[in-house]
């Protein structure tokens, strides 16, 4: 096996780098790939789009129907890892830890048994450790100001490096900060299971509507100079406003679909105890 | 001797991306444990995305936000040159490919998770094994 | 509206699964009217637009309203507009017959199941109709995404044969997806006809060599093309059924697709026949991937992975007649898309009923199934004839195209693989039919006393009309197969072919 692999590689790889005798040179100015297209997007996205962001720009307007998709592949990804993982427990499985608070002393309550409902025990995960004040409280402490860069990071995507894919990411590491600061059930209390599945499907829905108001306006899908009626403006800041929107959309969808991922693997779909 | 040196520094670049997807793709292909050949995946994908994003590079350009283009109303005050930015499209093109990335991971991670709850090991002879004796 | 049929044809898909995954955490039982809703206007889509292409020639659907190659075109001519119809009514049918089995099978994850079959056709229909090589990636990783989570979902065996799936496509997806970067290294597009204007002056550069190669090694992964096939027999068969009778017969058949794609209209057939040397090589590989799909199809008792066998002698069918180098072969091969869709869908149906009513379909719980399920062994037997490429089904006419393109290119060892296919496929159905059609039935206990009384455990309604709609098809689409190829086919490949 490791000689047929050994094989594979190497053959793929002088095949790889015989081909690349054609190139042009590494960081060439007249080579094809810098004055073919990108010429064009260059020097028309102001005047066509009014974004400074010449990433966000393309990303979201010239090539904007990619990016739906991929908004919708990471959809997807939460779906599938939501469908493969999780189990929905009806009652309390498998031996549980309880800590009475006052004292310290740990309880272990066996399958089946309940303990009786009272304030002084918490429930504690079976990888429990001595809860750190500094961190718990740290954590608790950052995370708005975590949320607050998070959303600066999509609204200020058209000036500056970022957009709805790297805001969405700050805003799901927000919550689950939360979760391995404190414990799962925390983060799930916060951010309900329902909630965020249904939420992901609206933030993808946000940005394929938009696509399909353009579309029910009388242009082609994703034209986002179509919006120019409904938001009363010329169709330039149209599609800046356009790019916005899908850009809201995307991070709504990519903050809960990583937030459902990760709800789902670490605690491998019972919802009960994380990481 | 100087031609070698001149075609290695004009494409050195391209060959050492290449060398790690191979490395990437020699794992998938050869390693028993599922999470080393996820390992390996994950390389072959980030070699692939290096690879596009250094084909982006330019001589003497900054990153491809038009500067003064914050609180400028006018359309057309500042000419702007290509030259002068690097090229956009692969690291719009790159940004999709890593978001792909890690949705393929996250749903192998899922799926080797429910191969181990299954058979209890990650080593592919085991499971094999455990498979033919059934 | 008519305008907007390129679109309509994947969004309306796109926003119903979306609307289905919400929906099913409110209640359950909207989620299949919603989706038979969202793939009946995709089959009406592109039927509308298939005789809008017949009419009018090759559509360009500007999204975003931007030429290419600055944004993405849709560029629909008569090869997408034949896959799109084909794709799009395979998935209705699909859908509409597998409804009992999905709610069999998932228990409670009925609902996000449904978003993902819709979410897989969309990816479909998005690769088929797509103009752009790189958007062609991004949809092919929805569709194996999907198509990962919804094979995953089967019992015993089914994550870890998708686990290796999952290896091997994004092997596949990264090769592709590498072709598409040199290409753009040395021509500066993304957009296919844009890139075949740039080509013809960089044929004798080797960066293209590469690109090509390395894109078609991606593609013959996904496609399960010998030897790179290992995955596809444990993945379909482990699948829910549901999910198997959607995948097995689209999805191979789609990267079929990209293949005829690349060869057509990316890089020219001047290049791909004429340049380069390897036709011969190649259509030698298909004649070694028909015989082991026919010979390992012998060694199988078990119904579901002796048909997944029998795609992959399929595939070795579809890449030797395309790449055979002339008119003849690329008509065997297109159309043979269409027919293999057709009859892996009815067999893949057929086995799909089995499963719903009886616990397996290894070959000893098929005894004497006749009695039990005439109907749907009925619908079996068209199917088989249809594999096994008897007239007037339609498989005899994609084979007989391909056998004539075969001799006219003086590749008489891809014949000999034909023939030799439909033999061994007599074999294996046959071997089928007699145990279905002449065992006794194995519930009685062998005593072999009087009649057994069974009575006739057909499969409900609306699995059996589906698959009665599809047989009946398989004999028509036969029947018209001149219409087929003088109207559609014909104006598919380009003029420079003979």
């Amino acid at each position: 096996m490791k000689i047929i692999g050994l094989i594979i590689a190497l053959s793929t790889g002088v095949l790889l780098i015989s081909a690349t005798g054609d190139f042009p040179r590494w960081a060439d100015p007249a080579s094809p790939a810098s004055t073919h297209l990108s010429p064009h997007f260059i020097e028309k996205t102001m005047e066509e789009t009014s974004v400074p962001n010449i990433v966000t720009a393309v990303l979201a307007d010239y090539r904007g129907y990619d990016t739906m998709y991929e908004t919708a592949v990471i959809f997807t990804a939460g779906l599938a890892c939501f469908i493969l993982l999780r189990v929905f427990v009806r009652e309390e499985p498998g031996d549980r830890l309880y800590r009475h608070l006052l004292t310290g002393v740990t309880v272990r309550v066996k399958e089946g048994a309940k303990l009786p409902p009272s304030e002084d025990f918490e429930r504690i995960d079976a990888t429990w450790t001595p809860p750190d004040l500094i961190i718990k409280t740290i954590c608790r402490f950052l995370i708005p100001f975590i949320q607050l860069f998070a959303l600066y990071v999509i609204a200020h995507g058209h000036h500056s490096p970022g957009g709805g894919f790297q805001g969405g990411v700050i805003l799901g590491a927000s919550i689950i900060l939360l979760a391995i600061s404190q414990d799962l059930r925390t983060s799930v209390r916060r951010m309900r299971e329902k909630l965020d599945a249904v939420l992901c499907a609206v933030g993808v829905i946000i940005y394929a509507g938009t696509g399909a108001l353009c579309l029910l306006l009388g242009l082609n899908f994703l034209d986002y100079s179509a919006l120019a009626s409904v938001l009363h403006c010329d169709p330039v800041t149209a599609r800046s406003h356009g790019i916005l929107i899908v850009e809201i959309g995307v991070g709504i969808a990519v903050m809960c679909t990583m937030i459902w991922i990760y709800n789902n693997v670490s605690s491998i779909g019972k919802y009960d105890e994380g990481l | 001797m100087g031609d070698l040196i001149q075609i290695v520094v004009a494409k050195y670049n391209y060959w050492i991306y290449i060398t790690l997807m191979m490395i990437g793709l020699y794992a998938m292909i050869v390693k028993n444990n599922l999470v080393k050949k996820i390992v390996g995946m994950n390389i072959f994908q980030t070699a692939i995305i290096l690879f596009y994003v250094s084909t982006g590079a330019k001589r003497g350009a900054t990153i491809p936000i038009l500067e003064h283009g914050h609180g400028e109303h006018g359309v057309g005050t500042h000419v702007v040159h290509a030259v002068d930015y690097i090229n956009p499209l692969p690291h719009v093109l790159m940004l999709t490919a890593i978001v792909v990335a890690v949705a393929t991971l996250g749903v192998a991670l899922a799926l080797a998770i429910r191969v181990y709850n299954r058979y209890d090991t990650l080593e592919e002879d085991e499971i094999l094994a455990k498979i033919r004796e059934k | 509206m008519s305008q907007q049929y390129p679109a309509l044809l994947v969004i309306v898909p796109l926003l119903s699964a979306l609307v289905i995954s919400a929906a099913g955490w409110i209640n359950r039982r909207l989620c299949f009217p919603i989706a038979v809703a969202a793939l009946g206007v995709a089959a009406y889509s592109s039927i509308g637009l298939l005789l809008r292409v017949l009419d009018e020639g090759a559509i360009v659907y500007r999204l975003g309203g931007w030429d290419p190659p600055m944004g993405i075109a849709y560029y629909v001519d008569h090869l997408n507009g034949l896959v799109l119809a084909v794709v799009s009514v395979v998935a209705f049918l699909n859908l509409i017959a597998s409804k009992k089995s999905i709610e069999l099978e998932l228990g409670d994850k009925t609902a996000p199941f449904y978003a993902l079959y819709v979410l897989q056709v969309t990816g479909l229909l998005g690769i088929v109709a797509t103009g752009d090589a790189f958007n062609l990636y991004v949809l092919l990783e929805i569709t194996a995404l999907s198509g990962y989570a919804m094979l995953a979902m089967g019992k015993d065996r089914a994550q870890l044969s998708t686990l290796n799936y999952l290896y091997m496509g994004t092997i596949g997806a990264c090769f592709y997806l590498l072709g598409v970067g040199y290409l753009y290294i040395v021509t500066g597009s993304l957009n296919m006809v844009d890139i075949a204007n740039i080509l013809p002056s960089l044929y004798e550069s080797k960066a293209v060599l590469g690109a090509f190669i390395i894109c078609l090694v991606g593609v013959w992964v996904k496609m399960a093309f010998f030897p790179l096939h290992a995955w596809l027999p444990n993945a379909y068969t482990h699948g829910p059924s549901a999910a198997s009778s959607l995948i097995a017969p689209l999805v191979t058949k789609v990267m079929i697709y990209v293949m005829i794609r690349l060869i057509l209209t990316v890089f020219t057939p001047e290049f791909a026949f004429n340049i380069l040397a390897i036709s011969k090589p190649i259509v030698w590989l298909a004649c070694i991937a028909i015989f082991m799909g026919a010979i390992l199809a012998l060694a199988e008792r078990n119904l579901k992975k002796m048909l997944t066998y029998i795609i992959v002698a399929e595939v070795g069918y579809m890449v030797g007649g395309a790449w055979l180098g002339n008119r003849a072969g690329m008509t065997g091969a297109i159309l043979h898309i269409v027919n293999d869709a057709l009859m892996t869908l009815c067999a893949f149906l057929v086995v799909s009923n089995i499963a719903y009513k009886l616990k397996g379909y290894a070959f000893d719980d098929l005894k004497g199934l006749v009695r039990k399920m005439p109907f749907t062994m009925g619908a079996f037997v068209v199917a088989a004839l249809s594999i096994i490429g008897v007239p007037p089904t339609c498989g005899f006419f994609s084979k007989w195209y391909l056998i004539s393109g075969a001799i006219q290119a003086g590749q008489y060892a891809f014949m000999v693989a034909l023939l030799f296919s439909s033999l061994v496929n007599v074999v294996l159905f046959f071997r089928v039919i007699e145990i279905c059609y002449y065992e006794p039935f194995s519930d009685d206990g062998g005593h072999g006393h009087g009649p057994p009384s069974e009575a006739m455990a057909e499969a409900p309604l609306t699995m059996l009309v589906p698959l009665f709609i599809v047989a009946a098809g398989l004999v028509l689409v036969g029947i018209y197969t001149g219409d087929i190829v003088n109207k559609i086919i014909e104006f598919a490949i380009p003029p420079g072919i003979v």
